[in-house]
């Protein structure tokens, strides 16, 4: 106990509790389960926002070859968990494309850390996610979202597949489920700690 | 009708006029709105609750719905508006003292406050 009176006086009321956000970023290729992921856990319906983007064309587009200004809106969901306290969990899933990086370093900013999720059929899509991660410096884990169950061998298989740096933590997960995103979200506040040491 | 309840009034005192119109905001870009952070926690203050009827629309709305706290994201969707404007709205609505602001930080999170997270989570 150090001098805190509040004990004294019981729980501050209601509109005094101090509050604290705090955010993990749900990341990984196009329809991988990151809204899936969200939503399993989350203690809302995830919700999506849209930011604007105002971006010059740079022809990567195919939908604007003119070398203008366009205007386009990136949508991005994210759940909610209250976790006591005052303390409050924000999952956001980033917006796929790469061209909306503008969002991720948004996203990334003060974030606890990072899931990439990994489609077993589509393995090479996450590179780009553990790449963005992997310069930032941001702790992350990559969840094998095993869409319909997999055999032993073919997670070691994946592992050797993917060959993300050893000291990544690697999870096989499904994303439908409360008890297995809570474990892989466990796993990164763990590593993050292990980081933040 | 008490003179001024309503905010468009142009013969209103002066400080009931403390919200600009929402119209403003569309495409504004202010230093300050951007560096809140999309998890920021948004919550009506005592005085947000005691002029909030006074006040023109989507502030009136923020100040209902903050209530209970809500980050940016959650006003962004419930208002229907942009993460932007809902930047701008809220960070106005603070310089006002209409609501407190709880931001997420911006630098990484530390040891004592990753296990809080951590047990918070274990517990769920
Ligand atoms: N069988 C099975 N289906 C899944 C699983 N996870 C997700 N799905 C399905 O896969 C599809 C894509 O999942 P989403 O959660 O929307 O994926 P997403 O990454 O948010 O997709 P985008 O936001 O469009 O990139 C949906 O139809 C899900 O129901 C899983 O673990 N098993
Ligand atoms: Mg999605």
């Amino acid at each position: 106990m150090g001098f805190e009176t509040s004990n004294d006086r019981g729980a501050p009321a209601a509109g005094d509790e101090p509050l604290q956000p705090v955010k993990i970023v749900i990341s990984g290729g196009f329809a991988v389960g990151k809204t899936t992921f969200v939503g399993s856990i989350s203690e809302i319906n995830p919700l999506t926002t849209e930011a604007a983007m105002t971006s010059a064309s740079t022809g990567v587009d195919d939908t604007s070859k003119v070398q203008t200004k366009t205007h386009t809106t990136v949508a991005m969901d994210f759940g909610r968990i209250s976790l006591g306290g005052g303390l409050v969990l924000y999952l956001f899933g980033t917006p796929g494309q790469a061209r909306f990086q503008f969002m991720w370093d948004d996203l990334a900013r003060g974030a606890i850390g990072a899931v990439v999720l990994v489609d077993t059929r589509r393995l090479a899509d996450c590179f780009p996610a553990v790449d963005y991660f992997e310069q930032l410096g941001l702790p992350y884990i990559v969840a094998v979202n095993c869409f319909d169950g997999l055999q032993f061998h073919e997670q070691q298989a994946i592992r050797e597949a993917l060959s993300v740096p050893r000291d990544v933590p690697l999870v096989f997960c499904d994303a439908r489920e409360r008890t297995s995103t809570k474990e892989s979200l466990i796993m990164l506040v763990e590593h993050a700690l292990s980081r933040a040491e | 009708m008490t003179a001024g309840a309503t905010p468009d009034r142009p013969d209103e005192p002066p400080q009931m006029r403390i919200v600009r119109p929402y119209a403003l905001t569309g495409g504004r870009t202010r230093s300050g709105a951007s560096d809140l952070p999309i998890e920021t926690l948004v919550r009506t203050s005592a005085r947000g609750r005691e002029v909030g009827p006074k006040l023109q629309l989507e502030y009136r709305t923020i100040a209902e719905m903050c209530e209970e706290p809500l980050s940016v994201a959650e006003v962004s969707v419930h208002l229907g508006v942009p993460l932007g404007v809902a930047r701008v709205l809220v960070t106005d609505m603070s310089e006002q003292g209409l609501v407190d602001v709880h931001k997420g930080r911006t630098d990484r999170p530390n040891q004592a406050l990753l296990e809080r997270v951590l047990h918070g989570i274990r517990d769920l």
